[in-house]
């Protein structure tokens, strides 16, 4: 038996009862007996798969998970990702041709007007957040049809150099593997190191301290929703350009996608608490579920019931594990 | 005077009024007294869902699985319902599934103590899963002709529509329950605030439990009345009902935060969501143009009363 000294066994205590560990336990094991059941979903590509259709999701989960730690949620990230979309698509489609990154700037401004209204909806006016978003949502998702008038932007009408933008490598790596790792090291730093990041968790956890502590509380739900639509603003360019088309309809539902993400994730839903690595991993396990589904042929009508049954899972564990926190509190006051 | 005009069930009359001027001026069609007993027919489905909506929302709860549960139940009756089941059996079942539905919604609420956004933001997605694991992309079709009397026909003769006999006695049992009854005054204390009422003896947990078993229940019967209008299952419908449905409960004047809010605002707002829609519909307005007017309906009826809040305050310190 190697002998640990206090610290380093309250190290390994922590770092095993983290959620992180007990997500990656779980999704390895998930690995393995699909792996077992259907050789095919072990190998490179398919894993090259699995994270290019996490890497979305998990960029606008992040939003998502900003705005659940104020006590939140924003219902309007797919019909808000959806319409930059398709605003995008159809400069395309008019034949101007704009620089791929400016029109990764341009989609991920417009979602920050987007959610900026959310925000101001809810930090100013004092709207329910699930109201507010509520209603943005289908205003949202009703504006892509107006403008779009029901039709589609297609592949053939967007220029190479765009559809490339989330199709090619740089050094063999995808680029949207690039670019979800860069808007991970952002806001890790963010909210890990920065002042305004631990004031998101410090509204969260409670509003009413935080003000106290002199917090701008407004100021702060304002920026949650604001950052969340800069960066489903920013998807929904990404979305287009790897799926070559802007819908009416794409990512409906996403916003649930986002929300199960990041509760698998370890987001408490009463907010203040939340990791973004869980977040990640929360987004990739997803995507092995909807690419185990396909590989395995289990029906996907399968994923929406699972989802949601992972969602409830994930929460139901959570109030089981606070109320057991709760009590070893009480307990150790005993003591 | 003033008491009666600040109330907001009078000003939901006054918007109905205007909506019947503008639109019987607009259209030659509104205004026909057989039209607009048929127009009904596009919303008492959701309307009958409301009437429980409301006293959730009043507790402070809200839930968003009303619409998965229609999808859900009716699945089931539709499979039922194909292989072999008569009609009457096969409805009966879709009411069970229903109630269960709401009950494990009621269950996890309160046994684990979690917001009921998130709960049935859960089952939202869990129940429409099912509806699609049971049906794929397929339609039930082929239910006898008999059974569209319940949903399409019309009570004893008259021009009025038998799905408006059922909400309306149904608006009248859950309005008497609210107002009425210790369990309505139950609802609106526990919206005040939950903890005094756990202290003061109120059973909270049960009374919430109620609350979402008997929204289950609602949900499939506005099932049962959905199939026989259109008389054919598919797993994707009544997408979208439970936003119209919370549109209308907040319209209503119900407080989004619990505690306030009457039945009788909640039935106006619904005539007043209703007969927009059907103006709209005559004048071809399309309907994604309408979904972008609901939204911003919900939105304005929280903010109004905020704003009109603001201004009073400023005005009376002028003063």
């Amino acid at each position: 038996m190697v002998q640990l000294t206090p610290q380093k066994r309250q190290l390994l205590l922590r770092t095993v009862t983290r959620r992180e560990t007990s997500l990656l336990i779980f999704t390895l094991a998930l690995i393995i007996a699909v792996s077992i059941h259907s050789p095919r979903f072990f190998s490179v590509t398919n894993f090259n798969d699995i994270l290019l259709n996490a890497a979305i999701l998990a960029i606008a989960s992040i939003g998502q998970m900003m705005v659940v730690i104020t006590g939140g949620i924003d219902l309007s990230v797919g019909s808000g990702l959806a319409l930059s979309g398709m605003l995008v698509g159809l400069i395309y489609k008019n034949d101007y041709a704009l620089n791929p990154f400016l029109a990764l700037l341009l989609g991920a401004l417009i979602g920050l007007a987007l959610g900026s209204i959310n925000g101001l909806l809810v930090s100013k006016a004092g709207v329910p957040p699930i109201i507010a978003t509520l209603g943005t949502m289908s205003i949202y998702r009703g504006l892509i049809f107006i403008i779009s008038k029901g039709k589609w932007v297609s592949a053939h009408e967007m220029p190479d150099m765009f559809i490339h933008l989330a199709r090619g490598h740089i050094l063999g790596i995808p680029n949207l593997i690039f670019i979800t790792i860069f808007f991970y090291g952002i806001f890790f730093y963010f909210l890990t190191h920065l002042k305004s990041g631990r004031e998101i968790y410090a509204v969260g956890g409670n509003a009413e301290a935080a003000r106290i502590a002199g917090i701008n509380v407004d100021r702060i739900k304002y920026a949650v929703y604001t950052m969340s639509g800069f960066l489903y603003g920013l998807c929904g360019v990404l979305w287009v350009s790897r799926f070559a088309s802007a819908q009416s309809d794409s990512a409906t539902g996403f916003e649930f996608s986002t929300v199960t993400a990041i509760v698998i994730g370890g987001v408490s839903v009463f907010g203040g608490t939340g990791r973004i690595t869980g977040v990640l991993i929360g987004a990739i396990l997803i995507s092995i579920v909807e690419n185990a589904l396909s590989v395995t042929q289990i029906s996907p009508f399968w994923q929406l019931a699972i989802q949601g049954f992972i969602i409830l899972l994930a929460v139901v564990m959570d109030a089981v594990m606070k109320n057991r926190d709760r009590k070893t509190v009480v307990r150790g006051q005993q003591v | 005077m003033s008491r009666l005009v600040r109330r907001w069930e009078f000003i939901l009359v006054v918007l109905l009024v205007a909506v019947f001027i503008i639109m019987s001026r607009l259209s030659p069609w509104f205004l026909d007294v057989r039209n607009l007993f048929d127009a009904t027919l596009h919303f008492t489905e959701k309307a009958i869902i409301a009437l429980c909506m409301t006293m959730i929302v009043i507790t402070g709860n809200v839930d968003l699985s009303v619409a998965s549960n229609m999808a859900m139940s009716a699945a089931v009756m539709g499979v039922a319902f194909r292989s072999g089941m008569s009609i009457g059996a096969a409805a009966g079942l879709c009411l069970l599934v229903g109630t269960l539905g709401g009950l494990f919604n009621g269950i996890v609420i309160t046994r684990f103590k979690l917001p009921a956004m998130v709960v049935t933001l859960a089952s939202f997605s869990l129940f429409r899963g099912i509806a699609y694991v049971l049906l794929g992309n397929q339609a039930v079709t082929g239910y006898p002709y008999q059974f569209s009397d319940l949903g399409q026909g019309y009570f004893a003769g008259t021009i009025i529509p038998n799905q408006l006999v059922f909400f309306a006695v149904l608006a009248v049992i859950f309005g008497f329950i609210l107002h009425k009854t210790t369990f309505g005054r139950y609802i609106y204390a526990i919206g005040n605030n939950e903890d005094a009422c756990r202290y003061s003896g109120v059973p909270v947990d049960r009374i919430k439990l109620i609350l979402f078993t008997v929204s289950g229940l609602i949900s499939s019967f506005a099932a049962v009345l959905l199939t026989s209008r259109i008389l054919s299952t598919r797993p994707n419908i009544a997408q979208g009902f439970e936003l119209e449905v919370i549109t209308a409960v907040v319209l209503g004047g119900v407080s989004i935060s619990g505690g306030s809010g009457t039945m009788i605002g909640v039935v106006l707002s619904l005539f007043l969501i209703g007969f927009t829609r059907f103006g709209m519909s005559l004048l071809n307005v399309p309907a994604q143009v309408m979904t972008v007017l609901i939204g911003c309906l919900l939105i304005f009826a929280i903010l109004l009363p905020k704003l009109l809040d603001k201004f009073a305050q400023k005005s009376s310190r002028s003063a």
